[in-house]
């Protein structure tokens, strides 16, 4: 266990992870549906409050994953409760915490109906979330990785807008796909680990064939690449942000879209090393693709919430970009990255929302030229969609900046094909806030009610967080070096000993 | 202290001159429509205070030494900070106090014209001054790219102010050429100057840049070449088509922004990365300067020929602010301390006159609802203190004496001599022609020319006070710095050393 600092005292993971299960199950049994509310409300506050101690009491100058727990679970297949955080975990474990109260702000008015199922299936998905983020067993990871799919799929097909149907079970069947690739590589790394076990530590810097490698890489890319999602597997995202309710979209947005590149750093890197590194250049490729593709069909898109979701798509390709750089600026611009493509478009999915409570539309003609009536309401939106596309001064900027560095130096070429990307966030994030602040010269007479407390309440932080990091990004990227080095030498060992060359 | 005087000093001052517009434009918002009058004294006082505070730093910068004031951290090497050095007080000291001018003048022009949607007006002006004194007191690239784009975003609302059909089309022009030349250009040049330097912090003098030496001369080039091209709001051709669309603004913004803070902006930080990123030793080295210079030559000659063409007044001055900004790039590229003095001087020079003839164009409208110079003829005699004022601000175009732009124009044929560059001083003596080819019709046929048929002017007489006021001023200041131009030159000397 020499890769897992003991937690001494309360069991800081395990009570993140079960205390929104509790809720759950305590959520079941609320005698009115507007406790219901205010139940889930307050245990995600909670969980959010007990999520802080994670970071003020995270040590940095160490890459060993910290408030580690381990009680044997299935001894005879050496399965085991393991649980840890390092510096790639933690801001996603806080970002799912901190998120989460926001969800339930978001649905107090738009779920209408079964809210104390809405706001179990809430919490049960808090509780798999933050499991899948702590787990440093591949079997429990797994299991966790599936819980997660259950929820969302209800959440979908149950509270979403006229083709939930199809949403859901479009969702459910790409993810399922990559699931059991994950699951057959999963059962393939124990069967070659010796002796064999699940443990994700363990099984970095194994000693596999390359052909091995190549073979656990590309399940473990499916399955992840379905995930984030990467071009061309990306299908299922625009159906799905559409149909679910906002909260659905925020935590699909925010949290499920970063398990995919998640899953790349902590295991395709790590533990298929010479795999990582020859087919590199395929990924970095694939992601340029993903951000050109999700750039130009978001310059299309006349639904709000499709215009935001293949911007994610073009998004998540920076991340990808970043991560299979392989040098330090860009995998912690990626995870950056991550965060603040949770925070950006968490809130821009809210504020979109927010419109659909009112106009009970989607459509950009519909929304044109609200400015004017909802004056509070458009300088949020402009603020998210400054930092959607990267504006100095906001949190993407920081994370784009450092994931275009880290990509010159690794290729002048492939970095250049992905500057139109670059461009064309800013042509259609501003082509939407020109159409929503100012429409054209007839836009629809509508009288709108600019936003209230609650929702002022819920964007507030949001924007906090877009400039605390867009313009102080220190205290977020030290949590990072320590994981990120050895991230990286863990890489760069396997090509010393295979002779493939790393550019410096 | 050990006795010496540091030539450094932390000044919370740069942070104050930011603020005050920032503020300045909240106060304009909160007050809003109701209190037009403490809403435009909101403005006035704004600009005025953030004159004051930059004028208070002008004895430490003639005594040598620098203000600096660091905000946020962002990245190794990547900082937000402030620095006041000769060459921002060149840019800030002219666009300042014009913005005290412009906050009279929109006054009256907006009043006068019952424009709509005047709190957003004046809230946005003020938060385009912000972003414009950002770039003035930019210490490092990314502070400037920062407020490069502040810029872009605030003058948005104004290019667009008329939301008609028209402007929409001119807003989106305008802001797709900033945004998309930033992001293709400067973005991609940015973060591979930190690569090759891991810093983004100007050099504190024009000579040496920042790269290290050995560094590889062809991504250089092409770093230089995306720095030209990255500023699109510098007017350089073929990235210029936005300043005339831009036109379409009310003519308070074509005056201040268009003339004054917008373009320069660009000129502004265009040589201010020619001559602190790159420097004048490595641009000698790799041959950059030289070729730089025919390039915006082409600007300088093909702006002023589409002047020639048109009659629209606005449109005429827009491309001859096209024209006049390259002057300003020209000069840096030639490398010689003379031209550079020519180059960075116009800064200034340019700004005093080009702004007096938007304002005087602008005065013309709200007296007589005329757009067009044929329209013009025999006006002179109607209106002869604007009329007066745009004839001194086209001498000072033109470049002739006793006028300010007569100093740039000599500095730049000193300079053009010294570099041995009869190309380039040919190209200099054809635009001062091209210059008196469209603007002296202009003042000739509005005083001496004949009244167009039928039509006698009655009832129209000069501009409110408040717009004329500003005008004369302008046009006063043209000739005084024209005749006494040690007070901007000892800017500029301080810069070339």
């Amino acid at each position: 266990m020499d890769f897992l600092v003991m937690h001494q005292g309360l069991p800081l993971l395990s009570a993140l992870i079960f205390l929104p299960l509790a809720g759950a199950v305590i959520g079941m049994f609320l005698p009115s549906e507007s406790s219901a509310r205010v139940w889930a409300l307050l245990v995600t506050i909670a969980n959010a409050l007990l999520s802080i101690p994670l970071y003020t009491g995270f040590d940095l100058s160490t890459a060993k994953f910290q408030f580690g727990e381990h009680h044997p679970w299935i001894p005879i297949w050496h399965i085991n409760y393991t649980l840890g955080v390092d510096g790639i975990s933690l801001l996603l474990i806080l970002l799912t915490t901190l998120i989460m109260p926001f969800c339930v702000l978001a649905s107090w008015r738009y779920i209408a109906r079964r809210v104390k199922a809405f706001m179990v299936c809430l919490l049960v998905m808090e509780c798999a979330m933050i499991g899948v983020f702590a787990a440093l067993d591949f079997v429990l990871f797994y299991v966790l990785w599936e819980a997660m799919l259950i929820p969302m799929y209800l959440i979908i097909g149950i509270w979403g807008g006229p083709r939930k149907v199809y949403a859901s079970i479009k969702f459910f069947i790409y993810t399922l796909a990559g699931s059991v690739m994950l699951l057959v590589s999963i059962i393939a790394l124990y069967l070659n680990s010796a002796p064999h076990t699940f443990s994700i530590p363990a099984l970095m810097g194994g000693n596999y064939s390359t052909t091995f490698q190549i073979l656990v890489f590309l399940a473990f890319f499916l399955a992840f690449a379905i995930k984030v999602p990467m071009f061309p597997f990306h299908t299922w995202l625009p159906a799905a942000h559409v149909e679910a309710p906002t909260a659905g979209s925020v935590i699909l947005a925010s949290i499920l879209l970063k398990m995919g590149t998640y899953g790349f750093l902590r295991f395709c890197l790590p533990i298929t090393p010479v795999a990582t590194l020859t087919l590199m250049p395929y990924v970095l490729w694939l992601s340029v693709a993903a951000i050109l593709y999700g750039g130009f069909t978001a310059l299309a898109q006349k639904d709000m919430k499709k215009l935001i979701a293949y911007s994610s798509v073009g998004h998540m390709g920076f991340v990808t970009l970043g991560i299979f750089v392989l040098n330090s600026r860009g995998v912690e611009g990626a995870i950056l990255q991550m965060i603040n493509h949770g925070v950006t478009t968490g809130a821009l999915f809210l504020c979109v929302g927010m419109i659909y409570e009112r106009t009970h539309s989607r459509e950009l003609a519909t929304a044109t030229g609200i400015g004017k009536q909802m004056p509070i309401f458009v300088t949020f939106l402009a603020f998210f969609s400054l930092s959607s596309l990267a504006f100095p001064g906001t949190n993407s900027f920081v994370g784009e900046f450092l994931v275009l560095a880290g990509s010159f130096s690794r290729n002048l070429l492939i970095t250049a094909c992905a500057i139109p990307g670059a461009i064309l966030a800013a042509a259609y994030m501003l082509r939407m806030l020109q159409k929503v602040i100012w429409g054209g010269v007839d836009n629809p007479k509508q009288s709108l009610i600019d936003l209230n407390g609650r929702e002022i309440v819920t964007l507030a932080p949001f924007l906090l967080f877009v400039f605390w990091i867009g313009l102080g990004p220190t205290p977020f990227l030290a949590v990072m070096h320590a994981s990120v080095n050895h991230l990286l030498s863990q890489v760069s060992l396997a090509a010393h000993s295979t002779a493939i060359g790393m550019l410096p | 202290m050990n006795g010496s005087t540091p030539n450094i000093v932390e000044s919370s001052k740069l942070l104050v001159a930011i603020l005050v517009p920032l503020f300045g434009s909240l106060a304009v918002m909160l007050t809003g429509k109701k209190r037009p009058n403490l809403r435009e004294s909101c403005s006035v006082t704004a600009a005025v205070l953030m004159f004051a505070i930059i004028a208070s730093m002008v004895p430490d910068i003639l005594a040598g030494r620098t203000l600096h004031y660091g905000i946020f951290k962002i990245l190794p090497g990547i900082t937000v900070t402030l620095r006041a050095d000769a060459f921002s007080m060149i840019f800030a000291l002219a666009a300042s106090f014009l913005w005290i001018l412009a906050a009279f003048y929109s006054m009256g022009y907006m009043r006068g014209l019952n424009e709509h949607a005047q709190t957003r007006f004046n809230a946005c002006f003020a938060l385009s001054l912000f972003g414009a004194m950002g770039v003035a007191f930019s210490d490092n690239l990314f502070t400037l790219y920062l407020f490069y784009e502040i810029v872009s975003i605030c003058t948005y609302p104004l290019v667009a102010h008329h939301q008609d059909q028209e402007g929409y089309d001119g807003a989106r022009k305008y802001i797709v050429y900033l945004t998309s030349t930033a992001k293709a250009f400067l973005l991609p040049a940015m973060a591979l100057i930190y690569v090759l330097t891991g810093t983004l912090d100007f050099a504190t003098n024009i000579s040496t840049g920042i790269f290290p030496p050995g560094v590889n001369a062809t991504i250089v080039t092409i770093l230089y070449i995306f720095c030209i091209l990255g500023f699109a709001k510098n007017g350089v051709m073929p990235f210029h088509h936005w300043l005339p669309g831009a036109m379409v603004a009310p003519t308070p913004v074509s005056a201040l922004l268009h003339a004054v803070a917008v373009v320069k902006v660009g000129v502004f930080s265009t040589t201010r990365v020619m001559l602190y990123v790159f420097g004048v030793n490595l641009m000698h080295s790799l041959n950059l300067g030289i070729p730089t210079a025919y390039f915006v030559s082409f600007t300088i000659l093909m702006a002023s020929i589409i002047a020639l063409s048109k009659t629209n007044l606005k449109a005429r001055l827009a491309y001859s602010t096209v024209s006049q900004l390259s002057y300003i790039i020209l000069g840096v590229a030639m490398l010689t301390p003379s031209s550079i003095d020519g180059g960075l001087i116009h800064i200034a020079n340019h700004a005093f006159a080009k702004i007096t003839l938007f304002f005087c164009a602008g005065a013309i409208y709200v007296a007589t609802h005329k757009k067009d110079i044929s329209e013009m003829s025999g006006l002179g005699r109607t209106m002869p203190f604007t009329f007066a004022a745009f004839a001194i601000a086209s001498l000072s175009m033109i470049g002739a004496p006793p006028v300010a732009g007569f100093v740039t124009k000599w500095y730049l044929l000193v300079g053009a001599m010294q570099a041995h560059q009869i190309g380039l001083l040919l190209v200099l003596l054809a635009s001062t022609l091209l210059n008196v080819g469209y603007f002296v019709p202009v003042t000739y046929s509005a005083f001496f020319g004949k009244r167009p048929e039928g039509e006698r002017y009655e009832g129209i007489k000069e501009a409110p006070l408040s717009m004329v006021i500003p005008i004369m001023i302008a046009a006063t200041i043209s000739v005084v710095i024209g005749i006494y131009p040690n007070f901007m030159m000892q800017f500029v000397k301080a810069v070339t050393g």
